[in-house]
């Protein structure tokens, strides 16, 4: 089994998703997949690519499901999902070979691909889904949170965050340390009451949610009705002519 | 905490080398026209981002653009010129080389321009170079070219340009920063795609603004709607005209707008059976009248008169007129417009009608913006402010693709002029070069042709009258699509939905040659498959085929390439020089104008040629004024590129506005500069010029801005553009019809004319309604989803993870009614056919439609997909049971399924049944077509490693620190208070901060 940093640093780098805007148009989905393909987890393979069954490796799946209410008549919600990036990451602590590991200094959860034995532990003990096996290359993968990008001096620095947030075109993901509550996302994850995943799991996970904002479905504080100024069609008419040509 | 293994040699590398070198283009993914890094590395594509500086995308980049590699990585991929072997549909090619493949085409267009150019049809689909392949067609000397307007955009492109100088479409947009209701109307994910996401997550983050969707379908941008209101298809226009109503009876509406930018005050003739009826009244110099309140008529352009809106006057002829206003408000005061009236049609309630009318209003004029900016009207009439009414909107496929889509559009409009909110902080902005005058630019060319020689304009163009329509004596259309016909008189951007079944039928002429390029006509367009491709493999009794020739250029082995009898494979736009012009569609933003370039980023692999310079060596071969020299030789030898950079449509004016003129100093105008495509690449591959702030709104009727239109060469007077509520244009056709004029309409076509061009919207059913409605009592559309949007995405090794079949949705009580669960599978019944989908249920879709993703469905061996691909098994087409043509009529004739005044395509008109399959039928669609040839392309992989050898060696440099990133885009920072420092979240006490 592995442990978990024993000085853990204060920082948390992780993200925070705002559900109200989310279109659910994949675009971070498919720009982790052609960062990270050739990242650290290089590659993430597909198998079957234009077969009957094509499956591959993906670090950010969006999921679309309808919530009902009949208040509110209903909403449509995107779902994106990755690691988390969790303070008691199950999946490191269950790892047999020391592969899966969080690190000290950011917190980021990674797997070490060269001791991995593709055991799959990890993905069962991880309570959101977020592991992603390689079947090709018989190791287990992962969202990187784009360790080798969000640090990169070869890189501009605007570029220098998740590939998922800088190419989101609706800003719905934000990065930065959950662990300094003076930080940009901390504060936004306050003001926006950011939430936990599945908080009665207990794994502590560093990416928040923004939940939806409640709907201006206009019932609350209704403008004042339009009220007509005539009785008819032609008594509207005859008010204007009376109105504009009175002169 | 347990105890246990600790390694500490692991350190990730988070420095690597990421590529070689980063080159900058234009994204071809879809029709936004982003711009994109490509970096490479070990000559691979390494990632693909959004270039940060572009004015389309800011940085951001969709599905579509990040899956670029896959695209380029495709086995789909063509590697040669085809010549067909076998009968058209096996796919069986024989590889010929270019030299062979280019004397072939241009020995069968030599033929047909020595005899009659028009037997050429040359339509272009996707093309994103329209002044250039509308100018080929020209030079050629066919009036019988258009790109794929037709069935795509042009009921909104008409529309708007014949109502307000500009349209919805991707030629404006709502002021994002100061908007505070936003409608948009059904689904838009189509077109402006990156923009519009980021407008919608800045408008939404700001708080302030509500979004309201009206839309049959609760999906993508709906999603995130702050009232989603799911309307009956084809309904919008009397929704939007019950509003209308709503906002007179009340009197919540802009009279001063109405007054000073709209022609609401000109006087229209009333004479009933007089020839000029319905025309406006205009005094000897032609100028148009209005009335004053103490009942004097002035010319409308008398800086000091002050028009009244209603009243009746006489005419120095002594014939009565109304002012246009009073015409419109006549017509929508009428009770049938009331929100009672049009509840059931419409699908939404009354009082939800009624209020949505309130809270417009309340906006509009409880919630007047005014910004500190200081401008000058056209008049010279200086003005302090810039005010605005808040209330913005936006419409696209949803309105544009039923038969009366026009005017729906139209009323969208005349909604929007009601209450002020075009080109008015907070309200819909126009992108330059709009607005135009309406209706704009030239007329169609091609009223003669006559062998060797060119066209005297470009082919498309916008009637202003009968006069324009390309018809004969009898009044029968002489295109083969039949735009610009008595039956189509608007159709500004073509049919091409129309032009295979006219080539087969002989309908208005049999042609020799079709010529098309980069769109899947004999699979997923607007018209039914099983007859497409009888049209297209049919014979004459002597055995050969009935549209004689068939070129197609594609840069994949889609559906179409199967029909071809010659096929000049195409680049990846990776591969290729392309120009994003002002000239035909540009990628300007309502804060300035912009192109942009494509440069070939990665080496070509196989032996395929940019479908341009196949164009430029055509026009060579044949001679074309403009591509050969009187010696013969090429004038653009250097191919696209040469083009772009030296060719001049008019002096000093050519593809690309950016660095003209010998020292580059040209904006907009100035001779050819030999280092133009340099600094395009020097800057990222766009150039872009932003307007001052005076210049930023009320564009129609803002001197600064009209002087900044006419030297960059958008308009040819710096006069206002004066938007139309009242169509004269339109009044002229039906006065055609009426009998009046030159040229009428045949007997045939009178109602039809008459009915149509009304000078105001009107609404009524969409044709299947009408034809069909009983026994078919569900609508269907379809959307594409947001990540293949107008791509060619289900040969995506990526994109087709994601969605590689397609469910007919179904909401869930009208399933239950039927006895349908999800997964069912179901036949799918329109009068012209049957299809078999798998059902999903929903309940954010109107109950009165079903719908499905488009194009998802592929047939065997098309796309170099194996053939048991479920884009085969179980995606399948709604185009199986859509028709191109109407029902027939009494006597037999079958109108396009289309809009009767611009032609465009009546897809989202369809009306259908579903039912149960027996269980025996589960578990593969039908209608199945079989397999095509593999056309020599290679077998597909079974195993993608991409990126294995990309992975960096470490640079083993210090780590950098890392900053937070709040929403992504730093661009949109600023400009409005609360939003720090992108324009995704907001923070508190960051609205205090930014005001100081």
């Amino acid at each position: 089994m592995t442990s978990l940093p024993t000085t853990p640093s204060k920082k948390k780098l992780g993200l925070v998703i705002d559900l109200d805007i989310c279109v659910g148009c994949h675009a971070c989905a498919v720009n982790c997949k052609e960062w990270n393909t050739g990242g650290h987890s290089a590659p993430l393979t597909d198998t079957d690519p234009y077969g009957a069954d094509p499956t591959g490796v993906w670090f950010n799946r969006i999921h679309s499901f309808e919530v009902e209410n009949e208040d509110t008549g209903g909403r449509t919600v995107h779902f994106p999902k990755s690691c988390l990036h969790c303070d008691d990451a199950p999946c490191v602590t269950v790892c047999p070979t020391g592969a899966s590991y969080k690190r000290e200094e950011d917190g980021i959860v990674l797997v070490n691909a060269d001791h991995c034995i593709g055991c799959k532990l990890c993905s069962w003990a991880c309570p959101y889904g977020a592991r992603e096996y390689d079947e090709d290359a018989g190791v287990m993968k992962k969202c990187t949170l784009c360790v080798d990008k969000i640090y990169n001096p070869n890189l501009p620095e605007e570029s220098r965050v998740p590939a998922c947030v800088s190419t989101c075109p609706v800003g719905a993901r934000s990065f930065g340390d959950l662990g300094d509550p003076d930080s940009d996302v901390s504060k936004l994850v306050a003001k926006r009451s950011g939430y936990d995943l599945m908080p009665e799991q207990e794994c502590k996970p560093t990416n928040k949610y923004l939940p939806p904002r409640p709907k201006k479905l206009g019932n609350d504080a209704p403008p004042p009705e339009l009220a007509p100024v005539a009785d008819s069609s032609a008594g509207v008419i005859a008010r204007w002519v009376d109105k504009f040509l009175s002169a | 905490m347990t105890e246990g293994i600790v390694l500490r040699d692991e350190r990730a590398d988070t420095s690597p080398i990421v590529s070689d070198e980063v080159k900058y283009t234009t994204c071809y993914m879809c029709a936004c026209r982003c711009g994109i890094k490509v970096h490479l590395k070990d000559n691979q594509i390494r990632y693909i981002e959004g270039n940060p500086d572009h004015p389309v995308n800011k940085g951001v980049l969709c599905a579509k653009g990040s899956a670029g590699i896959m695209q380029q990585n495709s086995p789909a991929k063509l590697q040669k010129p085809l010549l067909r072997v076998g009968e058209r549909g096996e796919g069986k090619f024989k590889e010929i080389e270019w030299e062979e493949a280019l004397d072939l085409a241009a020995g069968w267009l030599q033929d047909v321009r020595s005899d009659d150019p028009s037997k050429l049809a040359f339509f272009t689909g996707r093309d994103q170079s329209q002044s250039f392949t509308g100018w080929w067609a020209k030079q050629y000397g066919t009036r019988n070219f258009a790109a794929h307007g037709g069935f795509c955009s042009v009921n909104m492109a008409a529309a708007g340009l014949y109502s307000i100088g500009g349209s919805f479409w991707e030629f404006g947009e709502p002021d994002w920063d100061h908007t505070k209701y936003f409608m948009m109307f059904g689904v838009a994910e189509d077109h402006d795609s990156n923009p519009i996401k980021m407008g919608l997550g800045k408008l939404k983050t700001r708080e302030d603004a509500k979004f309201v969707s009206i839309n049959p379908v609760r999906s993508g941008y709906s999603a995130i709607a702050d009232e989603w209101i799911g309307i009956t298809p084809g309904a919008d226009g009397l929704f939007v005209m019950a509003i209308i109503h709503e906002l007179l009876a009340a009197e919540k509406i802009d009279w001063d707008y109405l007054k000073r930018y709209t022609n609401a005050s000109w006087l229209v003739i009333q004479a009933e059976g007089d020839a000029a009826d319905g025309l406006f009244a205009r005094n000897a110099t032609g100028t148009t009248l209005i009335a004053t309140a103490t009942g004097e008529l002035l010319p409308h352009s008398d800086r000091k008169a002050d028009p009244v809106l209603v009243g009746t006057y006489t005419l120095p002829s002594g014939k009565k007129a109304v002012p246009a206003f009073q015409l419109m408000a006549e017509r929508y005061l009428e009770d049938t417009y009331a929100p009672e009236a049009v509840a059931e049609r419409v699908g939404i309630k009354a009082d939800t009608i009624r209020r949505i009318a309130a809270e417009i209003a309340d906006v509009a004029f409880e919630q007047e913006i005014t910004l500190d900016i200081p401008w000058t009207d056209w008049a010279g009439r200086p003005q302090e402010k810039m005010t605005g009414r808040p209330v913005s909107m936006h419409a696209m496929r949803g309105i544009s693709a039923h038969s009366n889509g026009f005017h729906t559009c139209r009323a969208i409009h005349l909604l929007q002029m009601l209450i002020g909110t075009i080109d008015v902080p907070g309200g819909f902005r126009h992108k330059p070069p709009f607005p135009k005058p309406c209706p704009p630019g030239p007329t169609p060319a091609g009223k003669e042709t006559a062998a060797n020689t060119p066209l005297n304009g470009m082919p498309l163009g916008f009637p202003k009258g009968p006069e324009d329509l390309l018809v004969d004596e009898a009044g029968n259309p002489k295109r083969i699509d039949k735009a610009y016909s008595w039956e189509y008189p608007l159709s500004a951007h073509g049919l091409m939905h129309s032009v295979i079944h006219n080539a087969w039928a002989g309908d208005p002429a049999e042609i020799d040659v079709l010529f098309m390029y980069m769109s899947n006509m004999g699979w997923n367009s607007t018209m039914n498959v099983p007859d497409t491709i009888r049209y297209l493999t049919d014979k004459k009794p002597d055995g050969s085929y009935k549209i004689p020739r068939f070129i197609y250029s594609d840069a994949y082995h889609s559906e179409t390439v199967a029909f071809a009898d010659l096929v000049l494979p195409d680049t990846t736009y990776l591969e290729r020089w392309d120009c994003i012009s002002l000239l035909d569609r540009p990628i300007s933003s309502a804060h300035g104008a912009a192109d942009a370039i494509r440069q070939p980023v990665v080496a070509l692999d196989r032996d395929v040629r940019p479908f341009q310079d196949v164009m430029l060596d055509l026009g060579v071969k044949l001679n074309l004024p403009g591509f050969a020299a009187e010696d013969g030789s090429a004038i653009y030898p250097g191919g696209y590129s040469d083009y772009m950079v030296n060719h001049e449509r008019t002096p000093d004016v050519g593809p690309l506005a950016g660095w003209r003129g010998e020292d580059g100093s040209g904006q907009g105008r100035g001779g050819a500069n030999r280092a133009q495509l340099d600094a395009y690449i020097e800057n990222g591959c766009f150039w872009e010029k932003k307007f001052t702030p005076e210049q930023s709104y009320y564009k129609f009727a803002n001197k600064s801005y009209l002087e900044e239109a006419v030297h960059m060469g958008w308009l040819a007077m710096p006069s206002p553009v004066v938007m139309e509520i009242y169509s004269e244009t339109m009044q002229k056709f039906r006065l055609a019809a009426r009998g009046f004029g030159d040229r009428q309409p045949p007997d045939h076509l009178r109602d039809r004319v008459e009915t149509f061009f009304d000078p105001l919207p009107l609404w009524y059913a969409p044709f299947a309604d009408e034809d069909k409605g009983e026994g078919f009592p569900l609508h269907a559309v379809t959307q594409r989803p947001m990540h293949m949007y107008h791509s060619w995405g289900s040969q995506n090794a990526w994109l087709r993870q994601i969605t590689a079949r397609n469910p007919l949705f179904i909401h869930a009580d009208t399933a239950a009614a039927s006895g349908i669960t999800d997964g069912d599978w179901l036949w799918v019944s329109s009068p012209y056919g049957k299809v078999k989908a798998q059902a999903k249920l929903m309940r954010g879709v109107n109950p009165h439609t079903v719908w499905t993703w488009n194009a998802i469905g592929k047939r065997k061996g098309a796309w170099n997909l194996k053939e048991d691909a479920p884009e085969v098994t179980k995606g399948f087409l709604l185009n199986h049971i859509i028709s191109e043509l109407l029902p027939p009529r009494e006597d037999g004739y079958r109108y396009s399924n289309s809009d009767p005044v611009t032609g465009q395509a009546a897809w989202y008109d369809l009306r259908v049944s579903i039912e149960k399959c027996d269980a025996a039928d589960f578990g593969e669609t039908e209608p199945m077509f079989e397999a095509q040839g593999a056309a020599g392309l290679p077998e597909p992989t079974e195993l993608l490693r991409y990126g294995a050898n990309l992975k960096g060696e470490a640079s083993h440099l210090d780590p950098v620190p890392m900053k937070d990133w709040i929403g992504n885009r730093k661009e949109n920072a600023g400009k409005k208070s609360g939003i720090k420092p992108g324009h995704g979240n907001q923070i508190d006490g960051d609205s205090e901060k930014e005001k100081e």
